[in-house]
């Protein structure tokens, strides 16, 4: 990762000297300093990151004014671009600057990648850091008595880093390698209490099932690279999301009768759906509540869980690509339906859960279904608006969760809370603020206007009613178990153990809750039919204050019966759990939690039943037990996958093994037949050999007696004879007269 | 007879002697100067025969024989020592020149 | 002048081979010596009758000065604590001189059966110069090849009789291996 943000900072100095561009750099309206230096914004909280890393872990100050102060750059630098969109968009000129460059060339093509900034991505900057900065300081108070604070810090830093570049990425390559970073630190945080069995297998859980998305978003990444050349979002007319290349995926036809944009489409959501947590891919959600409260606000309300539905908003043009007027594309359709199926899905069993983060995360889950509906039907600034009102009261519900639990000393369950709205009067109050947000109660809560839009929307969709029905059922229950979760934690009586005493929760930490609860509040204001401004903004039209809007046929009944509904859940749930405080059952035996304090919460049975048990006792064992999903999957996919893994091994220890083995042992076998060859011939016949040599050597050795004078005698009979030879011979020629 | 015949018939003389003090006796030592009487039966042998060829410039500038025995003195020389040094140093191991003692070597 | 040969050769001839006889039959060591420097002086006589003057001195110097002290030195140093014991004739002498007169008879029959009876050669003429020039110039590889034959003989021969220097060690395996 460092690796390659320095291969960018590299590439990005080698082509950019001093203040002057060459011609390729500049994009659509000038490339401005902002714009240049966008890339900073996820660079500083990895490099925070990395620095925290080499820390030793009681440099607590240090980890944390890194963080923060790195994200606080973030946070200037992304309001400074923010501004610049907001002028450009105030002066009517183009809102979308691209900065892109060549990462590396494979054979004739460049792979490139580069960064964008357009109004999307501002608005996604601006809330992320923002956020983000705002549960970085809640964590200096939560995570104080943890020892690895340190370790918390730089992970953190790191997520963030990943997160601010999904947001500004141009290139799904570099999307998908900050998603990657994302999905890393995700499994870091989640376990990051790692020796707790079940914090590492939530750990895990997550990480393995957002891979299964994340390999169909890998093949839709590969398949539209093959198919268009490019894997740039923009890139002046030649990318990815524009028209040509649009052009191009929409004539190939793909699979039963899809074209090719229909089917990277449905990959490149797959991959969304792993990371946004939609059926089916939605199980790591909820157990990723192992980890610390503040991760759970960031990354599971507000940051990483919206990435995928960012994702869907930026390939958009793909998805939509081919509708006709007035219609809507298969993707969008799958999208639509299978976002409404999660709503109901996660409001339903958010209604059975008892855990106070559990019923946050299929809360989480249920809305996140909306937002992909609001992208499905009503475009990109539908979801995106409520994406951006969600994160803020998201955040703050699950930050007021971390101040409760840490108020009652880490109790989770709500049976054993209660009457904590005269404990801790601030969290009750930025709560409450949270949940009217969520429930969508009309008209000074964001979550109202970003939710009314959704349904708006879903209900004017020409494809079919069906989402629309799922959304509002799904809305009616929001408000109940919402209202259900703060009867059963705010009203009614302590059901805690004796020994606790809870309290509010320190400044540090109250503080954030306060600040987000205004956002929470205030950003309804951005999106109001008679004011629209987010969804000008989003898609770069004109600002048209218009009051008349409120007269739109059909708009106000709409809005009407949302509302009605909304007051039925609510009341619903405080008919059945507000009107008569909730106290521990007579003779009941209280658990003494603060003394059992290494328990988890749910291994201890609490004998308080549910109001709504008793009357439909299968139905509450089905939503309690989460519809089963995980179970289905363990029986199904995982038992699938260790059958596999059993074969796999096997083969290797056998068929493998039995092989080399095999091999080994023929080699073996050969080096012992050339052994016996060699010791017993080779060696015996040489032996022999020897053996005679040294017999006829003793032989000959009796010649070498040592007698000098023998041998002198010898020499010189041998000189008589050979001269005696010479003159019979000379006689013979004729050349000696004898 | 010829003064060369007779000349020669003498480095024969001393050369047989020579070779029977080599062949017969035992010390080591006198095997040596057998050695060294046979070498200079065969420098006179030389010295002779340079003695009544033609000395002629061609064949060396007629100092051949001569050359060949000045040299041969020097060669012999240069033997006999390094000879002796061994008798002596055999004889500082083993307290003997005795020839038919040395059979050390005796395989 | 008996028999052609003038009464110098005779004379000397006489001395030489006796001095060589009186070598290969003394017992004594010494004189064995001693009678080959006779013969030595004997054979420089003979030189010098042969008009190879230069050669005749040499032989006086290097053969009388030089190989014949060093043999009476070398029989000085390898005495043993008297008289040695042996016999100073090997047991098959008979052997060597049959083989000693038979390579006489051969050399002798050569000689005489080759040569013609009578020749007569003028006196060569040479001076010490001219030996000295062909030294330095006909014969100067030879003269080169000598030189360094004696300073290895010389060399090697330092080495062979040096004592071995006086360790334990040595001192054990000297007496002890051999």
């Amino acid at each position: 990762m460092i690796a390659c943000s320095a291969s960018l900072f590299a590439n990005w100095l080698a082509q950019s000297p001093a203040a002057e561009f060459p011609p390729d750099m500049i994009a659509e309206g000038a490339t401005s300093f902002i714009v240049r230096m966008l890339w900073l914004i996820p660079a500083i909280p990895m490099v925070t990151a990395g620095l925290i890393a080499l820390l030793k872990q009681p440099r607590r100050k240090t980890a944390a004014t890194l963080a923060i102060g790195g994200l606080v750059l973030s946070l200037l630098l992304s309001i400074m671009a923010f501004s610049h969109v907001l002028n450009s968009w105030g002066h009517g000129a183009a809102t979308r600057e691209v900065v892109n460059f060549n990462w590396f060339d494979l054979g004739t093509t460049h792979l490139q990648l580069g960064w964008i900034l357009d109004p999307l991505a501002a608005v996604m900057l601006v809330m992320v850091t923002f956020v983000g900065l705002l549960i970085f300081i809640y964590s200096t108070g939560y995570m104080a008595h943890d020892e690895n604070f340190t370790r918390f810090f730089c992970f953190l830093s790191l997520f963030a880093g990943g997160m601010l570049g999904v947001l500004i990425a141009n290139s799904l390559l570099l999307l998908f390698m900050c998603w990657e970073i994302v999905g890393l630190t995700s499994y870091l945080l989640i376990g990051f209490w790692y020796q707790k069995p079940s914090a590492a297998a939530a750990a895990k859980k997550a990480f393995l099932t957002t891979r299964v998305g994340d390999i169909f978003f890998l093949l839709g990444i590969v398949w539209l690279f093959a198919q268009t050349g490019t894997l740039l979002f923009y890139n002046h007319g030649f990318g990815a999301m524009e028209p040509t290349a649009l052009a191009t995926l929409l004539a190939q036809p793909a699979a039963l009768g899809l074209s090719a944009a229909t089917v990277i489409g449905l990959l490149i959501f797959a991959g969304a759906a792993g990371k946004s947590g939609q059926l089916p891919l939605h199980v790591w959600l909820p157990d990723a509540m192992e980890g610390p409260t503040p991760v759970s606000a960031l990354i599971h309300a507000a940051t990483m869980v919206a990435a995928g539905v960012y994702l869907v908003a930026r390939v958009y043009p793909l998805m939509s690509a081919g509708a006709a007027p007035g219609g809507s594309t298969v993707s969008l359709a799958v999208i639509a339906w299978i976002g409404a199926l999660t709503a109901l899905f996660g409001a339903l069993v958010a209604v059975a859960q008892n855990d106070i983060k559990r019923i946050l995360a299929y809360s989480t889950i249920s809305q996140l279904g909306y937002m992909m509906v609001g992208l499905a039907v009503g475009g990109v600034a539908v979801g995106m608006f409520h994406l951006i009102t969600h994160a803020f009261f998201k955040a703050l519900l699950f930050l007021g969760a971390g101040s409760v639990i840490h108020g009652c000393h880490e109790e989770q369950d709500i049976r054993r809370m209660g009457h904590l709205r005269k404990a801790m009067p601030v969290t009750f109050l930025t709560y409450s603020v949270g949940m009217l947000a969520l429930s969508g109660f009309p008209i000074f809560f964001s979550g109202f206007w970003s939710k009314d839009a959704i349904i708006g929307a879903a209900h004017s969709w020409p494809i079919s009613q069906g989402p629309f029905f799922l959304l509002i059922i799904g809305a009616l229950l929001t408000a109940f178990y919402m209202t259900r979760q703060v009867a059963y934690v705010f009203f009614g009586g302590w059901r805690g153990s004796h020994h606790t005493h809870p309290h509010e929760s320190p400044t540090v930490m109250t503080l954030p809750l306060s600040i987000l609860a205004v956002f929470a509040v205030g950003l309804g204001v951005l999106g109001t039919p008679a004011w629209p401004w987010f969804t000008s903004f989003i898609e770069s039209k004109f600002l048209i204050v218009d009051m008349q809007a409120f007269s739109e046929p059909g708009l106000l009944p709409l809005m009407g019966f949302a509302i009605l509904l909304v007051f039925v859940g609510i009341g619903l749930g405080w008919y059945l759990y507000a009107r008569k405080p909730i106290e521990v059952p007579v003779g009941a035996p209280v658990h003494d939690h603060a003394q059992e304090h290494g328990d988890e919460p749910e291994d201890t049975p609490c004998d308080l039943k549910d109001v709504l048990e008793s009357p439909a006792p299968v139905v509450w064992k089905w939503l309690a037990n989460r519809l089963y999903f995980d179970e289905l999957y363990a029986a199904t996919v995982l038992r699938w996958y260790a059958a596999l893994a059993w074969v796999s091994d096997w083969m290797d220890r056998r068929v493998w093994g039995g092989i080399v083995a095999g091999v080994s042992n023929s080699f073996r076998g050969l080096g012992l037949a050339n052994k016996s060859i060699d010791s017993q011939w080779i060696d015996g016949t040489f032996d022999k050999g020897c053996e005679e040599l040294v017999t006829g050597g003793g032989a000959l050795a009796w010649l070498q007696a040592g007698r000098t004078p023998g041998y002198l005698r010898t020499l010189t009979m041998g000189v008589l004879v050979l001269a005696g030879l010479a003159l019979i011979v000379g006689a013979a020629t004729g050349q000696v007269r004898l | 007879m010829n003064p060369l015949a007779a000349y020669l018939v003498v480095a024969a003389l001393v050369f047989a002697i020579g070779l029977a003090i080599s062949l017969t006796r035992r010390n080591a030592i006198l095997v040596l100067i057998g050695i060294e009487l046979m070498l200079n039966a065969a420098n006179l042998n030389l010295i002779a025969f340079w003695r009544f060829s033609p000395h002629t410039a061609g064949h060396g500038d007629g100092l051949t024989g001569m050359m060949f025995a000045i040299f041969s003195i020097a060669v012999a020389a240069a033997e006999a020592a390094v000879g002796l040094g061994l008798i002596i140093a055999y004889h500082r191991h083993t307290k003997t020149t005795d020839l038919d003692a040395m059979t050390r070597m005796k395989g | 002048m008996i028999l052609g040969f003038s009464l110098a050769f005779l004379l000397t001839a006489a001395l030489t081979i006796a001095g060589a006889l009186a070598a290969a039959l003394l017992k004594n060591l010494v004189h064995c010596a001693l009678s080959l420097t006779v013969t030595f002086a004997g054979l420089a006589l003979l030189y010098l009758q042969l008009d190879a003057q230069f050669a005749g001195f040499s032989q006086i110097l290097v053969y009388i000065g030089a190989v014949a002290i060093l043999v009476v030195f070398a029989i000085l140093l390898t005495r043993g604590a008297g008289v040695p014991e042996y016999r100073g004739f090997s047991t098959s002498w008979f052997f060597g001189l049959v083989i000693a007169s038979a390579i006489f008879a051969l050399l002798t029959w050569a000689v005489v059966r080759s040569l013609p009876a009578k020749s007569a050669v003028a006196a060569p003429s040479i001076t010490v110069q001219s030996i000295g020039a062909s030294l330095m110039s006909t014969y100067v590889l030879p003269l080169e090849i000598v030189a360094v034959v004696l300073t290895v003989a010389l060399i090697g021969a330092v080495i062979v009789a040096m004592p071995e220097s006086r360790t334990p060690k040595s001192e054990a395996e000297s007496s002890g291996g051999k």
